[in-house]
């Protein structure tokens, strides 16, 4: 954006306070996810910066908190750290625990809401679709309903999933689905659906749909179709729904204290007991990896997003 | 006979070539396609209902329906049945009462009758617990006998709050949430000025939100501008700078906030290193509303840009270029050429990042301190001291503001254009 020839100098010191205002809204939009990385490596117990933090001394930095994430929860953290060391890291340590129990139930989550979100985003880009307008807003709902909302509704249901039954004049017991992982799953499902529904829907209005009928005519099986056509050619906004709908579940903790017994807490959870009760910069060190892995799947987004608008003949951008 | 030429014979029915008329056979294409769209989103919209739409209208149901009286003391119940509202208790209606709380005792369940007429009269589960302990010391006289045990069942105020309580649909828990009680002959009041609290939460929570809001715009603005206006490639990377908070963990944010705004926390030391601030006198920027502002505005600010950039972007530099030309300044080509042309985006994200901050629940829980909370904050703590019903009557009231806006939204922007990224 170049200031024009005929700029008076009042709009000139305007342009330049412009980009100073641009700068430092910049810098408060990023430097609070970058201060932790430092602070991370802290040697000492603390959330500041300590004097030799910030004169370079080596002693100041440490990967102690990194450590913790490791032995924090195992039984016997001292020892050699040989093979039996590690396995009783992968048994015992709350944050692996806590990693493992993301990893499961974000990718269950993700396939769920990927498959059904993908199927449904067809069925509503298809302009024969009845009450397509009504039905959009019902799927799209879960982002928008206070996440409070959800959760105790959530908390009501899964003690008894069969009340609903009721209504139809079955009065069964079904179990539970608080405390079990297929409840956090189909819940982080829940909230992940609108995410694969947008991007998908926003993939496929680009998508040319005569090449299905190209297909039909030529002899293939709707099945066919689907998976040699029509798929190759969505796939970056599948990809990339299926990476916001891991996200929604991988960072999603309301839920999870309101339904997940101890069996299933998730990282969210454990930071967010970190942050209540005794906040240690081992949250810190979290945080950090969490930034790391965010970056990674902002980076995976961003190449799909540009591959998908080459694929359609949009200009990158 | 000849054909009488002037008479042209019927137009013969366009057939398929199977000879169905051509409109019933597209009719029947047309139900087909409809069917296989439908099928297509069948499966989630099942599930979607199943996992979303039942368990809230189920919680919703709660918020008028509380049977913790009306189904442990039937006797009574049919003695206010059979009276009208007022009328004083006599030894029949306590003698009904007697037989009730015998029956609570045997099945322990006092304690929940209790707790629905506590909703509408405070202390009254005390009085049920207690009453349900020696209620096998019941003996004719009722009436004298209940006044042995406490003089409160003489009050009306108490025979007022369980006829309240003897219907289980009510909508008790709407009065209290929207800080009503019912006098003593069961018309509705508002309460005294000082226990006020649900409509105060409900206006806060709405105003702190459009003070987000407008600070989201007021700071995205440029951004979006800027962004919209550098050529591609340097536009790009600063994307960047905007999506990385986008896609960063909700927690590790928040966390990080907390290192940067707390007593000891970077904003204050850098402010003390420079001599803005004495070190006796930290600012408090943490544990209040000041707080839950601050890292709210930064975690919504994306939600924003994005929608802002998507419309700025598309706006001719030349309509600008045009209005300077015919002599214009640059403050009223800004105000009335390109301003009115950014509306649409201005629409979509401020009510996109309004939406979002009513429902808000974790920041204010862990930065809010005591003034910064929110109304989910509210129904959480109401969770957490099973008052359910009034929980779900809460929930109800923010869910109902929470959809007016998105209606609003549809209206207005239409849900198709939402897009990330």
């Amino acid at each position: 954006m170049a200031l024009p020839v005929y700029a008076t100098p009042l709009e000139r010191l305007w342009h330049h306070a412009y980009r100073v205002i641009c700068v430092a809204i910049f810098v408060f939009l990023i430097v609070p996810i970058l201060v932790v990385i430092p602070l991370s490596f802290n040697a000492e117990p603390y959330f500041t910066f300590t004097p030799e933090m910030l004169s370079l001394d080596p002693a100041g930095y440490s990967l102690r908190w990194y450590d913790e994430l490791l032995t924090l929860g195992m039984t016997t953290p001292e020892g050699v750290r040989d093979g039996a060391w590690w396995e009783q890291v992968w048994a015992e340590a709350t944050w692996v625990k806590a990693a493992k129990n993301s990893i499961i139930i974000g990718f269950w989550a993700t396939i769920l809401a990927t498959v059904l979100g993908t199927l449904a985003a067809l069925g509503l880009s298809r302009p024969e679709m009845p009450y397509r307008r009504l039905i959009m807003a019902i799927l799209i709902s879960p982002m928008i309903v206070p996440i409070i909302i959800i959760a105790t509704g959530l908390f009501f249901f899964y003690s008894n999933p069969c009340a609903p039954l009721a209504l139809f004049g079955l009065d069964l017991q079904c179990g539970r689905l608080t405390s079990t992982y297929l409840g956090v799953i189909m819940a982080h499902a829940t909230l992940g659906i609108p995410f694969v529904i947008i991007t998908v829907t926003a993939t496929l209005s680009g998508f040319d749909q005569s090449l299905i009928r190209a297909s039909a005519s030529l002899g293939a099986s709707p099945r066919t179709t689907f998976f040699k056509v029509i798929l190759p050619l969505i796939l970056p906004g599948v990809v990339s729904g299926a990476l916001f709908a891991f996200v929604t579940s991988f960072d999603e903790v309301v839920a999870v204290l309101f339904i997940a017994g101890p069996d299933q807490q998730t990282i969210p959870r454990q930071m967010w007991n970190g942050i209540r009760e005794a906040i240690s910069p081992a949250i810190l060190a979290v945080a950090t990896i969490l930034v790391i892995i965010s970056i990674a799947l902002l980076t995976t987004v961003e190449l799909l997003r540009r591959r998908s608008e080459r694929l359609r003949g949009v200009s990158p951008g | 006979m000849p054909a009488d030429p002037f008479v042209t014979a019927p137009p013969a029915l366009l057939t398929t070539s199977d000879g169905r008329p051509l409109k019933a056979a597209l009719a029947q294409a047309q139900g087909r396609a409809r069917r296989r769209a439908f099928l297509l989103v069948a499966p989630l919209l099942a599930f979607v209902i199943f996992t979303f739409v039942l368990p809230i209208a189920q919680m919703l149901q709660r918020s008028v329906y509380h049977d913790g009286f009306s189904a442990n003391a039937p006797a009574v119940r049919a003695w206010f049945a059979a009276t009208v509202p007022g009328t004083p208790p006599d030894e029949t209606a306590f003698a009904a009462l007697a037989q009730d709380f015998r029956q609570m005792k045997a099945d322990k369940t006092a304690g929940l009758a209790g707790t629905r007429v506590n909703y509408t009269l405070p202390e009254s589960r005390s009085l049920f617990t207690a009453t349900a302990r020696k209620a096998d010391d019941l003996a004719p006289p009722y009436r004298d006998a209940f006044l042995a045990i406490s003089a409160k069942w003489a009050s009306p105020a108490v025979w007022q709050a369980m006829r309240s309580a003897a219907s289980p649909y009510t909508s008790d828990f709407y009065l209290i949430a929207t800080d009503f009680e019912r006098a003593d002959d069961g018309t509705p009041r508002r309460v005294q000025e000082n226990q006020r609290i649900y409509v105060y939460l409900f206006v806060k929570t709405f105003v702190l939100s459009g003070v987000i809001t407008l600070l989201c715009l007021l700071l995205a603005f440029p951004v979006a501008h800027l962004l919209a206006t550098l050529p591609m490639a340097r536009a790009n990377l600063l994307m960047i700078l905007v999506l990385l908070p986008f896609w960063t963990s909700l927690l590790v944010r928040t966390s990080s906030w907390i290192v940067m705004l707390q007593g000891q926390g970077v904003v204050n030391d850098l402010l003390v290193a420079t001599g803005v601030v004495d070190d006796q006198n930290r600012l408090e920027m943490m544990y209040n509303q000041l707080g839950t502002i601050i890292v709210m505005t930064h975690i919504l600010l994306p939600f924003m840009i994005l929608p802002l950039y998507s419309v700025m972007k598309v706006i001719p530099p030349s309509y600008a270029r045009a209005a300077r030309s015919l002599g214009a300044t640059s403050w009223t080509t800004f105000r009335r050429i390109y301003l009115p042309q950014t509306l649409p985006g201005i629409g979509a994200g401020a009510i996109l990042v309004f939406i979002l901050a009513v429902g808000y629940y974790i920041t204010p829980a862990l930065v809010g301190g005591a003034d910064g909370q929110l109304i989910s904050n509210l129904i959480d703590f109401h969770m957490d001291k099973s008052n359910w019903s009034l929980a779900a009557a809460l929930s109800a009231m923010l869910l109902a503001g929470v959809l007016v806006i998105y209606w609003l939204y549809d209206r207005l922007v239409g849900i198709d254009n939402l897009k990330f990224g």
